[in-house]
Formats: C-alpha cells, sequence, structure tokens
C-alpha cells in the first residue's frame, strides 16, 4: 500500500514538475534556445505573488491574473532585447546570456527578498484531501495535475490551430522561409518566449503554494524541468507531461526507499532514460 | 503601362564578394520578365534582396512608387512582394494546407484564397494533409507557388521553378503561370533553363558574373544572342544593351 | 614560438607567400608572460604576505578553470554547466589520496586531476547523447548526482564534509609555499598543454568545429572524437583545480566543492577574457581575480554586475577583452598563422587556414 501511495504521489507531484517544465519545452522547441533563466523566472513568479498578497491582502488565486501579464512581458522583453540579438552569434550566446539572467536573477532575489524561505498561503486548501480507500489525494497537487493537463492541450491545440501558432511552426521549421510568408521571426520568437514564460509564471505560483521556496530554489526547478523534457522526448509537449510523471514517480518511489535517495533517484532516472532512450519517451516523429 | 518595380543600379555584396554590380531593371505591370544566366551568375542574390532578404550596399528599389530599399522582407510581402525561393523551402512539418494558410499569413485582399489556389492546382487539394516532408518536387513546387500566392502579391517572383523537375511536372507548372499573371499578378521569373523561360516571359534580361549583358523583348532575341550572352562567350551586340 | 610552416597541401603555398606562426610580437608577449612568470615565482620571498600567497593560489586556480573550460566551449563547442562535478571530485579526492592512501600532497593533487579525467571517460558516453544547451544542463545534473552520491558516500562526512589532515604536522611556510608552487606549476603546465593541444591535429579539427559547424557535421566520429578529448582533459583540469583549492583551504563540504557557482565564475572568466582564445581566460582570470579582491563585500550586487557584464561582453563584444584588444591581429600564443607576400611583411593578412 505505501508503495502504491509513493507511486500516487508521485503523479500528483509530477503535474507539477511538467508543468514547470513545458515551457522550457516551448522555448527549445521553437527556437533551439535552452533557457537557463527558465528556474529563476518560475521562482521570481512565485516572489511576486507572494508579494502581492503581502501587499494587498488579495487572494492567493487571484495574483495569477497579474503575475502571467507581467511575466509573459518580461519574456517577450527578453526576447526581443536579448536572446534574438544572441541568436545572431550563434547557438552558445543564448546559452551564456540566459545564465548571466539566471545570476542575475537569482541575486536580485535575494538581495530584494533576503534568503528566506517563503510560501503563499492558501489557507486550508494545503492540507485537504480527498480519501481514495486508504489513499490520500492532495486537493492542491490534483488541481495542479490538472492545471497542468489544460495548460499542455491548450498549448497543443494553440500551436496546431491558430494563426500564430501555425507561424511559430512555420518560423521552427525554416525561419527565412517564414519571414517570406510575411511573419516577422523575431515578433514571433519574442511571443514564444512570452507564452512560455507565462506558463512559467503559472508553474511557479503554484510552485510557491505547494512548497517553501528561496532565491536560489530556480536551480533545482531548472533541473527538475529539464529532466522531465529529456525524458519525455525533444519537442514533444505530450512527452514533457509523461517526462513530468515519470520523474515525479521516481522521486516518491526513491524517497520511500529512503528519504534521502528521492532526488537521487529522479536524477539515476533520467540518467537510464540517457543510456537506453535518449530521444525520450514519446519523442516527436522525427520529420526530415 | 506602369511600372511596377524598379531595381536601381543595386550592389550587392556577401562580405567581401561581390554578387550584384550596378544591376538596373524594370518590371511593368502585368508583363512577365524572365531573369536568366548560368549557375552563379547572381540570379538568386537579386530576387532576394528584391524580397528584403539581402540589403543592397548601392542602389535602390522601388516598388509601386515607392522606395523599399529599407523595408524588412515581411513587411515587403505586405506590399505585394512575393518570393518562391531557390529550392521551395516548404515547411516541412506543416501540411500542405497549413503551408497555404502560413502563406496567407501576411495577406492583403485578393482573388488568391484556399479555393482559388485548390483550383489552379489541383493536385494540392488531394495532398492537403500531407506532411511537406513527404511531398515530391513537382508537389513542393506547386506547394510553394500556391503559398506565395495566398499572399495576394502585385509581384511574384519564381526562383528556378524548374530546378530538379521531370520536364512533365515542369509543364505543369508553367501551364499554371497565364492564369496567375491574369488574376493581376506580374511575375518574374527565374531560370537556368532557357525554353521555359522563354515561352511565358514578355521580355529577358540575362545576368552573367553580377551584371546585366543582355535585354530585350523574349520574341526579339534571338537564341544564338542568348547563348552568347548566357556564356559570356563575346557578344558584343548583347553588351550594348547592360 | 615562431616557427615557418610548410603547407605542401595548400595551393597557396605555390605562390610566392610566407607562412609564419606567431612571428617576434608573440616571442615577445611570450617573453613578457615568462617574465611574470619567474616574478611570481620569486616573489614570496620578498612581495606578498602568506594571506596574499594562499590568495593567489585561488588565482590559479582560476587560471585553470578558464583555460580548460574555454577548452571545451571555446574550442570543443561543448558548453559545460557542471565542470563543479570534477571541481568536487579533485577536492574530495584529493583528501582522500593524501589522508587515507598517504600520497604526498604534490602527487595527491595531480592524482585527484587523473582520477577526475578517469571519471570523465564513462560519463562523456552518456552526455554526449545530448547537444547545445541540453548536453549543458545534463552536465549540471551529473555533478547534482556526484554531489548527492558523494554525501551518502561512508567516509565522506555527509553534509557537512571532510578536513585535510595530511598537513598537520607540517610548518605553515613550508605548506603554503608547497600549495603555492604547486598552484603556479600546474597552471602554467596546463595553460601549456593546451596550447599544445591545439597546435596539435585535434586542435586545427577543433577550430574547424568552431568556425563552421556544417562542415564540422560531415566530419561526425572523427568530431566526436576530439570533443570527448577536450572534455576529458578539461575534466582533469578541473580536478586539478579542486584538489587546488581543496589543499589550499584544507576543508571541503558538497555545497561548496559541488556549487553551480564555480560554473558561473568559469563562464564570466572565459567569456569576459574572450572564447576561443589562449590569451583569454588567463586575462579573464586576473580581472575576475582583481574584482573579486575588490568586490566581494558587496555580495550579491557584485554577481549581479558579473552576471550583467558578461551579457552585455556576450552581445556587444563577443570576442572578450583579449579580442577587442588583439583585435585578431595579435597572439601571445599563436594558433592560426600569419602569411607574408613575400618580401612585404608589412602588408601583412591574418589568415586562418583551419
Ligand atoms: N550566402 C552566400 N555567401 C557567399 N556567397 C554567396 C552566397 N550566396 C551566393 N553566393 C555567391 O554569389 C554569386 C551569385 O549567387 P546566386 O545569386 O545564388 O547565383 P544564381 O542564383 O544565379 O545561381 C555566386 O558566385 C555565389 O557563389
Ligand atoms: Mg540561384
Amino acid at each position: 500500500m505505501d508503495w502504491i501511495n509513493a507511486v500516487l504521489q508521485g503523479l500528483l507531484l509530477g503535474g507539477q514538475y511538467a508543468l514547470l517544465a513545458c515551457g522550457l519545452s516551448l522555448i527549445f522547441g521553437v527556437m533551439r534556445i535552452v533557457n537557463l533563466a527558465h528556474g529563476v523566472l518560475a521562482v521570481a513568479s512565485a516572489y511576486l505573488a507572494f508579494w502581492l498578497v503581502q501587499l494587498t491582502g488579495m487572494p492567493s488565486f487571484l495574483t495569477i491574473a497579474i503575475v502571467i501579464p507581467v511575466l509573459a512581458a518580461v519574456g517577450y522583453a527578453i526576447q526581443r532585447g536579448l536572446f534574438n540579438k544572441a541568436l545572431r552569434h550563434g547557438e552558445l550566446s543564448p546559452l551564456l546570456v540566459s545564465f548571466g539572467l539566471a545570476v542575475i536573477g537569482a541575486n536580485l532575489l535575494q538581495e530584494i527578498f533576503t534568503a528566506d524561505s517563503r510560501k503563499i498561503s492558501i489557507g486550508d486548501l494545503s492540507t485537504s484531501s480527498v480519501e481514495l480507500g486508504d489513499l490520500r489525494i492532495g486537493v492542491f497537487s490534483l488541481i495542479t495535475l490538472v492545471v497542468a493537463v489544460a495548460v499542455i492541450v491548450g498549448l497543443q491545440l494553440y500551436l496546431s490551430h491558430t494563426r500564430i501558432g501555425r507561424a511559430m511552426r512555420a518560423t521552427k521549421d525554416d525561419p527565412e522561409a517564414a519571414t517570406l510568408m510575411g511573419i516577422d521571426e523575431r515578433h514571433m520568437y519574442a511571443l514564444a518566449t512570452a507564452i512560455a514564460i507565462g506558463t512559467v509564471a503559472l508553474a511557479g505560483v503554484f510552485l510557491g503554494m505547494s512548497t517553501q521556496f528561496s532565491p536560489t530554489y530556480g536551480d533545482l526547478v531548472l533541473i527538475f524541468a529539464f529532466e522531465a523534457v529529456i525524458i519525455g522526448g525533444l519537442g514533444s509537449l505530450w512527452g514533457t507531461l509523461l517526462g513530468g510523471l515519470v520523474l515525479g514517480v521516481a522521486q516518491t518511489v526513491g524517497a520511500q526507499i529512503d528519504p534521502a535517495y528521492g532526488v537521487l533517484a529522479g536524477h539515476l532516472v533520467f540518467l537510464v532514460v540517457l543510456l537506453f532512450r535518449p530521444q525520450g519517451l514519446l519523442p516527436k516523429a522525427v520529420v526530415a | 503601362m506602369t511600372t511596377l518595380l524598379e531595381v536601381d543600379a543595386i550592389d550587392v555584396a556577401y562580405g567581401d564578394f561581390r554578387a550584384l554590380h550596378g544591376i538596373t531593371l524594370t518590371v511593368a505591370e502585368g508583363e512577365t520578365l524572365a531573369v536568366i544566366g548560368a549557375n552563379g551568375a547572381g540570379k538568386s542574390t537579386l530576387l532576394k534582396t528584391i524580397a528584403g532578404l539581402l540589403r543592397p550596399s548601392a542602389g535602390q528599389i522601388r516598388f509601386d512608387g515607392h522606395n523599399v530599399s529599407h523595408t524588412p522582407a515581411h513587411r515587403r510581402v505586405r506590399e505585394g512582394i512575393a518570393l518562391t525561393p531557390e529550392g521551395r523551402r516548404i515547411f516541412a512539418s506543416l501540411t500542405v494546407e497549413e503551408n497555404l494558410k502560413v502563406g496567407a499569413h501576411g495577406r492583403r485582399p485578393g482573388p488568391w484564397n484556399l479555393r482559388t489556389v485548390y483550383d489552379a492546382f489541383p493536385l494540392l487539394e488531394e495532398l492537403r494533409t500531407r506532411r511537406g516532408a513527404h511531398l515530391s518536387g513537382g508537389e513542393q513546387q506547386a506547394t510553394a507557388i500556391g503559398r506565395a500566392l495566398m499572399s495576394n502579391p502585385k509581384l511574384l517572383l519564381l526562383d528556378e521553378v524548374s530546378l530538379g523537375l521531370a520536364p512533365v511536372v515542369i509543364a505543369d507548372i508553367y501551364r499554371a503561370l497565364p492564369t496567375i499573371a491574369e488574376k493581376g499578378t506580374t511575375v518574374l521569373v527565374v531560370e537556368q533553363d532557357l525554353t521555359q523561360a522563354l515561352t511565358v516571359a514578355d521580355r529577358v534580361q540575362c545576368l552573367l558574373e553580377g551584371r546585366t549583358v543582355l535585354e530585350g523583348a523574349a520574341a526579339e532575341v534571338t537564341r544564338e544572342q542568348v547563348q552568347a550572352a548566357y556564356f559570356g562567350v563575346d557578344a558584343s551586340e548583347g553588351r550594348e544593351a547592360g | 614560438m615562431s616557427s615557418t610552416t610548410s603547407l605542401a597541401r595548400q595551393d597557396l603555398a605555390t605562390r610566392d607567400l610566407k607562412v609564419v606562426r606567431g612571428g617576434w610580437p608573440s616571442l615577445a608577449g611570450g617573453g613578457v608572460l615568462a617574465a611574470i612568470v619567474v616574478f611570481l615565482a620569486a616573489a614570496p620571498w620578498f612581495v606578498f604576505s602568506p594571506g596574499d600567497v594562499t590568495n593567489l593560489v585561488t588565482l590559479f586556480a582560476l587560471i585553470i578553470l578558464g583555460t580548460t573550460w574555454n577548452l571545451m566551449a571555446g574550442y570543443g563547442g561543448l558548453v559545460s554547466i557542471g565542470q563543479q562535478a570534477y571541481i568536487g571530485a579533485g577536492g574530495y579526492g584529493v583528501i582522500k589520496l593524501a589522508d587515507v592512501v598517504g600520497l604526498p600532497i604534490p602527487v595527491a593533487v595531480v592524482a585527484a586531476g587523473v582520477v577526475c579525467a578517469l571519471l570523465a571517460i564513462p560519463t562523456s558516453f552518456l552526455l554526449f547523447r545530448l547537444v547545445g544547451g541540453y548536453f549543458a544542463i545534463g552536465t549540471w545534473v551529473v555533478a547534482e548526482v556526484f554531489k548527492l552520491v558523494t554525501q551518502e558516500l561512508p567516509g565522506f562526512g555527509g553534509g557537512s564534509g571532510l578536513s585535510l589532515t595530511a598537513f598537520q604536522g607540517v610548518d605553515r611556510v613550508t605548506r603554503i609555499a608547497t600549495v603555492y608552487y604547486l598552484a603556479l606549476a600546474l597552471a602554467v603546465l596546463v595553460v601549456l598543454a593546451t596550447y599544445a593541444l591545439m597546435r596539435s591535429r585535434v586542435g586545427l579539427g577543433l577550430t574547424a568545429i568552431r568556425d563552421d559547424s556544417v562542415a564540422a557535421a560531415s566530419l561526425g566520429v572523427a568530431v566526436r572524437r576530439s570533443q570527448r578529448l577536450v572534455y576529458v582533459a578539461a575534466s582533469g583540469g578541473a580536478g586539478l583545480a579542486g584538489a587546488l583549492i581543496a589543499v589550499n583551504g584544507l576543508r571541503v563540504s558538497p555545497d561548496s566543492m559541488f556549487s553551480v557557482q564555480y560554473t558561473a565564475f568559469m563562464i564570466f572568466i572565459v567569456v569576459i577574457g574572450g572564447l576561443g582564445t589562449i590569451e583569454g581566460p588567463i586575462l579573464g582570470a586576473v580581472i575576475f581575480f582583481a574584482l573579486q579582491q575588490l568586490l566581494d563585500s558587496y555580495g550579491t550586487w557584485y554577481l549581479i554586475a558579473l552576471g550583467a557584464v558578461a551579457i552585455a561582453v556576450v552581445l556587444l563584444a563577443p570576442k572578450g577583452l583579449w579580442g577587442l584588444a588583439a583585435r585578431g591581429r595579435y597572439e601571445v600564443f599563436p594558433v592560426g598563422h600569419q602569411v607574408y607576400p613575400q618580401g612585404s611583411p608589412q602588408v601583412a593578412k591574418s589568415v586562418d587556414f583551419e
């Protein structure tokens, strides 16, 4: 029973990882940029929500309505102002720039909010659960999982069926040819980043509601998000969802063996996937 | 006839290498111009510069009465310039229909839409759901032209439509060109293959190593003149035009 | 350091060209560097205080880290953000080798570097399944695994770490001097070895990767092998640096030795100095070290400034400060070649044949 419970809790935890990872997956999918500032942006979103609650006393969930647009705008600006320029210097440059952003972000958060751990209060919701026989399912974790699935479905639909989504995929395939279709490549990239960072913001606020966070927590977020993306398979949002779930289960099952092994077990599953199935569990059907 | 496109003495360089030397060219509304020349003559460079992918280091490009030299490529589409690039450059992960829809991204009002493109290229309707990566060369070319038409261009630039295609396929594609011209689109075709180009063009202009070496009405230039200009053998009668 | 190279297979050699590596300006630059090394070797006797001497060991470790990170990223096209795996392994390794195995400190430091290079071989087979940015984060995951495993291993002190005991009973001056000269010698050796590697066939191939990824892709397997060599060598270098840091500081803990902050420092050093040059990381390390000495008390603001400067350099001066200063014409460590039309060296044009 403990083991079944561990798997169940892992799936719920995995929802959070999937939510955190889909922005990373999207930015890589469209621009081939690995955004090392991903984790910091998630944590910054949590801080922003925390600060809004402190300042205005607004309900925690309402902060999402502010944090998402703010972070999306930040994402747009980062892409327009930095990444687009960096892309001209080759593949190394965006990586280095995003690392610089991560260092700046983490230290700014530390300067503003100190190194103390925080948590966004959600009242009773953090402890309420539904019983399923002997199993207990945290309501908030369940909400997170549902939101993660909804975000991924929404992103898929957006990319497949809207004018902008199609333009993004076209730009991904061939940026120069996309320009010839009247698509402004730089704007399209910035929109993709804005959407991606918008999902990061949502994920960050949910993170801040479920765990204690501190300015350096972004490192772990980045690593977990990355593992989810790779386990699932590059360039596939469904893969990212699966990857998040697998990572969550690996961690909770590892922790069931010994609490100290949780994170390590996640890393090991990641390395095993890398070794035996480097294309990930659900790789995108590769087109030439 | 009013002038639609005026390329005025442009120089274009890749780094230190100058690919075009003072090229001048005009296209009147409604006419079809063929730019011909051997491999490496600078034809694609010329089209990319007109479309805005490359910037001239000297000279000017005027389109529909105003200077577009500094207009970025994606906005030139809205002005009415569409380029079907060399090698077709179909979006590989998108279906044929999605490729066409993306072509309408910078759409202007006009006769072309999914329906009329499918009418002009019936083949494409059958292939609607096929991904770009899985198309044959001819299918790709039809998609590429259809995709360019979706923006309702005033000027359609076609770069080596026939490259690598079987003669029947080439003939099929060229058969669609009059329909395109009828709907009011001016066409500039670039070809290495003289025969095809001369059948559809009203005028020809021949490039050699980045310079114009022959220019004239398609009906008036002789095959010998063209061949001489094309290969750069002494053709003094051709050079006076450039 | 100048040598006239015959270019039998280059058609340029059929013309009247003289091909030279470096030439006298490089010799002069090399002379200056040699003089600095001699000065540094003599300095503890009359200039520096023991505190300075200990600080300088940090500088030498930074030079090793910058040089080896640049070897990977600047020449091999491999951006790792996980070299702290080997810094930590080197730090823990040297303590085990000195305290448990009983090796003399200098031998233990070098052995720790070798151990790290060996560890990098199997690791590379795992990581090389990832490319570009994903390789980068993959290296970080490996570093986290190294850290977590180190914490869990019996006899490694868990979360609080280990202290070096081999120096107990050695008087302070001897200890500091040992570590100082060891660090200086290793820094010089690592720079020279990197230089030698870059002038070798492997180096030429790697410069081709850096300059033309399409050509490099067509070389496939050979490129992969060169990259692996570079990764293993750079990891050995990180291990040496970690070992030096450990014997200099006398203790190690998982959080400090496996800290991703080392990566921030390495990136800063290389990017500021000049990616893909031998001189850049040395310059970058000196600048970084000086800033650190001056501004360390500003803590987070200092790191924020570092990040901002690194971004600015990447975007505005992608060749770094060395690139700005030398404008590609001057190399203390000539890796490329200069071509002089015979008889008129004043119109020399710099050409990289690679
Ligand atoms: N991206 C490029 N970089 C450098 N040189 C180029 C590039 N594209 C074309 N060239 C050179 O410019 C000249 C003209 O090329 P292009 O316009 O493609 O000729 P065409 O289309 O007539 O075959 C050729 O000498 C070609 O080698
Ligand atoms: Mg061409």
